[in-house]
């Protein structure tokens, strides 16, 4: 059930953003999230795509430094507190998060965040126990 | 021949084979007092020879009244005058030739980084004498007449591509001279012709490897047994990454053009030293400040004396590379001739930083040590408020890359504090992007010092 997420390491140079975007632009890949963490010297480009095989095989093809994580997509009610809510269950479950971000889209009404932690299934099974939705990477792919 | 070969292997086991595998067992396996008496008569006929046929020579043993004749033994070595690069610069191109031109017939001549280059020349001897050192060389790795011996050293004025070329004509091997460059069709070539050594910088091996990798070619495709690498100082780490990437046994061989061009010394595949070529070269080591020699085992700069070169021969020649004399005698593969230690760097790459000396070998063997990281780095140096700053670009291979902050900042962390270690001065880390550090196929380019002084 797990999302496949991209993630290219980027030296902070004028230019790279913008040479990753248009590398899997050009091949008609679209992207559904994506996060930028930075230190001075470099960054971590983090992508949810339509096809991240795909955009794996074309980064690495154009010399990118590439790996693939598992993530996992939480639904989060649209509302005051909503993203409280799902992370103080994470929090009483004593799952760490490593780091999270939201999706440029929304499903239904409510909004979406993207969550990396260090155990993915036991994450994915309280969501579920707790009646919050996670969206499987099919799902997530054909936003 | 096969049956031969599987018999002596049954009996011998294949290592020990591979060990007594010598291209002229008289002179390589000869007892240490017979080889002095064959220096010390060579070194009596040199010095003589460069009295009577070179102005510099005369001038520089006149000018402290030495007599040919005061040099009888060994021990005497330390009497005569050094020669530098400067003494062939200024004497460009031929003033130190001991032979008419009609003599000689080869010109070699290596960059100059600043200037004019140092040109050196062969007699039809000298180059008879190179060739037999470098097929010793190449025969330490494996090399035979059936060997296919891909030469990927640039032919041309260097002396690596023609070196390598001749002692592998000597053997009797194939060899392929398709010279540096074109890194894919190296790779081509290598594949279809069913190359079994490779001969090139460790560091193009290592790059050539890389480029397998992009084109989906594995080890398992090719024919190689084993490689001669040099030209440029390597460490140990580097010999593992290339032998485990090629499946090969990767030798250091050593040289240089002022000397003879590759085939000076060379490792055994004990890989405990290289042995000097001892009837053809004398070697010492000094203090790089005073010129004193120093005993085995202490490292300072390597100093060559030839002992058979006739269009340019050299008294006690500052190498300006840094090695060591390994005080053991002898070695397990029985050739008898002396070994010197893998070289450290040379003199002049020696950067000063803060009043430290530094090696860039000394950062390239942090860097395999920490492992899974490649070894593409660049070390800049600059001067900020009269202060010696030291930055290493590290390039971010696919192994050791996180998506998490943390790690990479930690890798970081990692390199600076293990480079600090070992060099005692601190030092800023940057990690880069994969090929963002240009790629050499001839000498690799480590330092860019950016001080104005």
């Amino acid at each position: 059930m797990p999302v496949k997420q991209i993630t290219v390491f980027l030296e902070n140079k004028c230019g790279r953003l913008a040479s990753v975007a248009r590398a899997i632009g050009d091949e008609g890949i679209n992207i559904r999230a994506f996060s930028v963490a930075d230190t001075t010297d470099f960054g971590i480009l983090r992508l949810i795509v339509n096809d991240p095989d795909r955009a794996y095989e074309v980064l690495r093809s154009r010399q990118f430094t590439v790996r693939m994580t598992e993530v996992i997509a939480v639904q989060i009610p649209d509302h005051p507190g909503g993203l409280a809510d799902v992370l103080a269950l994470m929090k009483e479950a004593g799952i760490n998060i490593e780091y999270l971000y939201a999706f440029v889209t929304k499903v239904s009404g409510d909004a979406l965040a993207v969550f990396r932690v260090e155990n993915i299934k036991e994450a994915e099974q309280l969501m579920i126990d707790k009646g919050i939705k996670v969206l499987s990477g099919e799902e997530v792919y054909a936003l | 021949m096969a049956d031969l070969i599987e018999f002596a292997v049954s009996i011998l086991g294949e290592e020990e084979l591979f060990l007594a595998h010598y291209w002229n067992e008289e002179i390589e396996c000869m007892p240490r007092e017979k080889l002095r008496v064959l220096q010390e008569e060579r070194l009596r006929e040199t010095v003589s020879r460069v009295y009577e046929n070179v102005p510099f020579y005369r001038n520089a043993f006149d000018k402290i009244g030495l007599k040919p004749d005061d040099i009888k033994s060994l021990d005497d070595l330390k009497k005569l005058p050094f020669t530098n690069k400067d003494d062939l610069r200024d004497n460009y191109p031929y003033g130190l030739f001991a032979v008419p031109l009609s003599e000689v017939i080869r010109i070699h001549a290596s960059s100059g980084t600043t200037g004019k280059p140092t040109v050196v020349g062969y007699t039809r001897q000298d180059i008879r004498s190179w060739a037999e050192v470098m097929a010793r060389s190449l025969s330490c790795c494996g090399a035979n007449k059936n060997s296919k011996i891909q030469n990927a050293y640039g032919y041309g004025l260097f002396t690596g591509g023609l070196g390598v070329h001749y002692g592998a004509e000597l053997i009797g091997a194939s060899v392929i001279p398709v010279s540096g460059g074109h890194s894919k069709r190296q790779i081509m070539l290598m594949k279809d012709f069913g190359s079994t050594i490779l001969t090139c910088t460790p560091s193009y091996a290592l790059h050539l490897s890389d480029v397998m990798k992009e084109m989906g070619v594995s080890k398992d495709e090719l024919c190689l047994e084993g490689g001669l690498f040099g030209a440029e100082p390597w460490s140990l780490n580097l010999r593992n990454e290339i032998e485990n990437r090629l499946g090969i046994i990767a030798l250091d061989v050593y040289g240089l053009s002022e000397v003879i061009g590759p085939g000076v010394a060379v490792e055994c595949p004990v890989k405990e030293g290289l042995h000097i070529w001892e009837d053809h070269f004398l070697a010492e080591i000094v203090d790089p400040e005073t010129g004193e020699q120093l005993p085995a085992g202490s490292y300072g700069e390597l100093v060559i004396t030839t002992l058979t070169k006739e269009a340019l021969p050299m008294i006690r020649y500052r190498t300006r590379d840094i090695t060591r004399i390994i005080p053991e005698e002898g070695c397990s593969c029985g050739r008898t001739h002396m070994r010197i230690d893998r070289l450290q760097g040379r003199t002049d790459d020696m950067l000063v930083i803060r009043g430290v000396n530094v090696f860039p070998s000394q950062i390239e063997e942090v860097l395999f040590n920490i492992s899974h990281t490649e070894p593409y780095y660049m070390i800049y140096v600059d001067r900020r408020e009269q202060l010696d700053e030291l930055e290493v670009w590290v390039e971010v291979s696919d192994e050791v890359f996180s998506d998490e902050i943390r790690k990479l900042e930690s890798l970081e962390r990692e390199i600076r504090k293990e480079i600090e270690v070992v060099l005692g001065i601190n030092v800023k880390v940057k990690l880069v992007e994969p090929k963002s550090i240009e790629r050499f196929e001839g000498k690799s380019k480590r330092v860019i010092d950016r001080r104005s002084l």
